[in-house]
């Protein structure tokens, strides 16, 4: 039991960081600005669920694949395949946006509050 | 062009650029972005852990698998825009590098700074024009990648 | 009059006195290594609501600074010549527009100051003017906004990245004598060398201001030695090292044999300390070279440490929008040589 959940961690803890870390190595390699990588992990999460490769690196990675951006392409490209799935063709526009509407829309309320309420600030260094 | 630097051609320069611009330290910048990326995913799944526990379910009633993780992300980004919001995000990020751009935080983060920054030219063109800088593209992309992607699903289906 | 000498190089019949400085920095730049030399503090906010507005709070500021020291009444002023690094120089245009000064907007990117000084000296030797204030200014977080990214994002910079100085300064140029002298100006070409990276700002420059240091020379026909100080703005690590080579190349060296020591300093070099500050390869902006020239290099000259010096403002010329359409960065770069009195 321990031990399982030890394993889960660690699968957690390891393809999130791997997918952290090959962006970093985009980062510092390439000229690649961190907006240009963030379309980049979308897009590929899109396209690596599409041919169903994701679906094992969650598996293993659970929310280490789900949280980094990769996850956000894994839950468009899964939303849209449960929609056309239900209603056909209508599903490919409305399936996307759906199953990640709750992250975006928290985000944009958040931010709206937060700009209400607080100053942004120098950095120290 | 000069005539001074005569000795000087583009691709001399671009060389001589080349020995001159220190490099980021690929392995510490790596280190950093492993850990911090690691653990944020690790927060992620403690969250989602404990809410789905039996114990939380006594108490909340409870939460179908889908909503549980519905309601991670949101926790998730919850972290990001108050983190942004108490100015720590961008010094966590200093360190991080990748390890706070690529999770759902840094997106949260990505729409909170420029909200925070423009609203000094107001809300509807400063806050609201300005909040999509970054995450603009990922939705535009991600949402067209996810259309065509439907649509071949449709066709083969 | 001015007479021209060679093909880029004016040297003043009629004597241009820089009479009097004022800076105000950030707390960055205060606890740099040349912290004790500028005149006042001020956070980068200045308690505005606005980056922007903060730093025409600081170029107003420094002018009635300036104003004050000079003990002249605006009417005596004939012309500001001011810039920045915002859009349009908002910065130097709100923080004046209070002034009841004739007013002219330069853009010159971080050369800015020499600019206004090469301008400045101009102008007084046109014969019609006598008194004219230069003045430049930078703010950290504007910058950042206008040609990053907002402040609060997370991110790292690389080791090439240089910190916009959070800073404003002018500079009182009048025929009437007292204090150090501006003897000639060289007014540089843009130069590129296809530099596109705008995290390397110094390698973007550098080329600009070896043409610029070696039309001046040959226009004079010196040798770097004729200097005490051969003084960059903000080329910052980076790019200093690659001006020295660049000098070596084309046969001027800016090492100092009898002092073992280069000739050559960087405003942006020399303002922050980059291990304890982590400011990677130095400070840079309009207000980098104003407000240690303004200080520092002013008084060393007051001082007798320095008898002859020449000021080489740098710039890089590009917008947001020019980098974004993937546009090269052109540098700039304008000399000015000071002799003390």
């Amino acid at each position: 039991m321990t031990v399982d959940i030890f394993l889960k961690y660690l699968g957690v803890f390891a393809v999130g960081g791997i997918l952290c870390t090959i962006a970093q190595i985009l980062l510092d390699k390439t000229k690649l600005t961190s907006a240009r990588i963030l379309v980049l992990y979308v897009v590929s999460g899109v396209v690596l669920t599409a041919v169903g490769i994701y679906d094992y690196v969650v598996k293993i990675g659970s929310f280490g694949a789900t949280i980094p951006l990769l996850g956000f392409g894994y839950s468009l490209c899964k939303g849209v395949f449960k929609a056309v799935d239900e209603f056909g063709f209508r599903g490919i526009f409305t399936g996307g946006l759906a199953d990640v509407a709750s992250g975006i829309v928290t985000a944009i309320l958040l931010a709206l509050i937060a700009s209400l309420i607080s100053k942004p600030k120098s950095k120290k260094q | 062009m000069s005539n001074h630097l005569n000795k000087l051609t583009e691709k001399k320069y671009s060389e001589m650029t080349n020995r001159y611009s220190k490099k980021s330290g690929l392995i510490k910048d790596c280190f950093f972005a492993f850990v911090f990326g690691g653990l944020i995913c690790i927060i992620a799944q403690l969250f989602h852990d404990i809410i789905i526990s039996s114990t939380a379910q006594k108490i909340f009633g409870t939460l179908t698998e889908e909503n549980a993780k519905a309601l991670t992300v949101m926790f998730m980004v919850f972290v990001g825009v108050l983190l942004t919001a108490f100015n720590v995000y961008d010094e966590i990020g200093n360190i991080a590098g990748a390890g706070t751009i690529v999770p759902i935080t840094g997106f949260a983060n990505s729409i909170t700074s420029p909200a925070m920054e423009y609203k000094s030219e107001g809300f509807i063109l400063g806050v609201g024009a300005q909040m999509f800088q970054v995450a603009g593209p990922v939705i535009v992309y991600g949402t067209a990648a996810s259309v065509i992607a439907g649509f071949i699903y449709y066709l083969i289906k | 009059m001015s007479t021209k000498q060679g093909k880029q190089t004016y040297t003043n019949d009629r004597k241009v006195y820089i009479k009097e400085t004022a800076a105000i920095v950030g707390p960055r730049e205060k606890e740099g290594p040349l912290g004790d030399y500028f005149d006042e503090v001020q956070n980068e906010d200045f308690d505005e609501k606005s980056w922007e507005r903060a730093e025409a709070k600081f170029t107003g500021s420094v002018f009635q600074k300036l104003m004050r020291k000079i003990q002249l009444k605006t009417d005596d002023i004939d012309c500001i010549l001011a810039g920045d690094l915002m859009n349009q120089c908002i910065a130097s245009s709100i923080g004046l527009r209070d002034s009841g000064v004739p007013y002219l907007g330069l853009f010159g990117a971080c050369s800015t100051i020499a600019e206004g000084m090469v301008t400045g000296s101009l102008l007084i030797n046109s014969g019609g003017m006598d008194n004219v204030i230069c003045m430049a200014s930078s703010n950290f977080c504007a910058a950042e906004k206008t040609f990053r990214m907002p402040v609060e994002q997370g991110g790292q910079r690389p080791p090439t990245a240089q910190w916009t100085v959070s800073g404003a300064a002018g500079l009182w140029l009048s025929s009437q004598s007292g204090g150090p002298v501006i003897t000639s100006v060289t007014i540089g070409k843009i130069t590129d060398f296809n530099v596109t990276d705008a995290n390397n700002m110094g390698a973007a420059m550098a080329p600009a201001a070896a043409d610029t240091i070696i039309a001046h020379l040959s226009d004079l026909g010196l040798e770097p030695s004729y200097y005490d100080a051969i003084i960059t703005g903000d080329l910052g690590l980076t790019g200093s090292g690659m001006l020295r080579e660049l000098m070596d190349m084309h046969g001027y060296s800016l090492y100092d044999e009898r002092n073992n020591c280069f000739r050559h300093q960087d405003c942006g070099a020399m303002i922050f300390d980059p291990i304890k500050q982590k400011t990677h390869s130095g400070g840079s902006g309009c207000g980098c070279i104003a407000s240690v020239f303004a200080s520092y290099f002013y008084k060393q000259l007051q001082g007798g440490n320095l008898k002859r010096i020449l000021v080489v403002g740098t710039g890089a010329l590009m917008s947001p929008v020019s980098v974004k359409q993937s546009e090269s960065i052109s540098g700039i770069a304008h000399a000015v040589a000071i002799e003390a009195q």
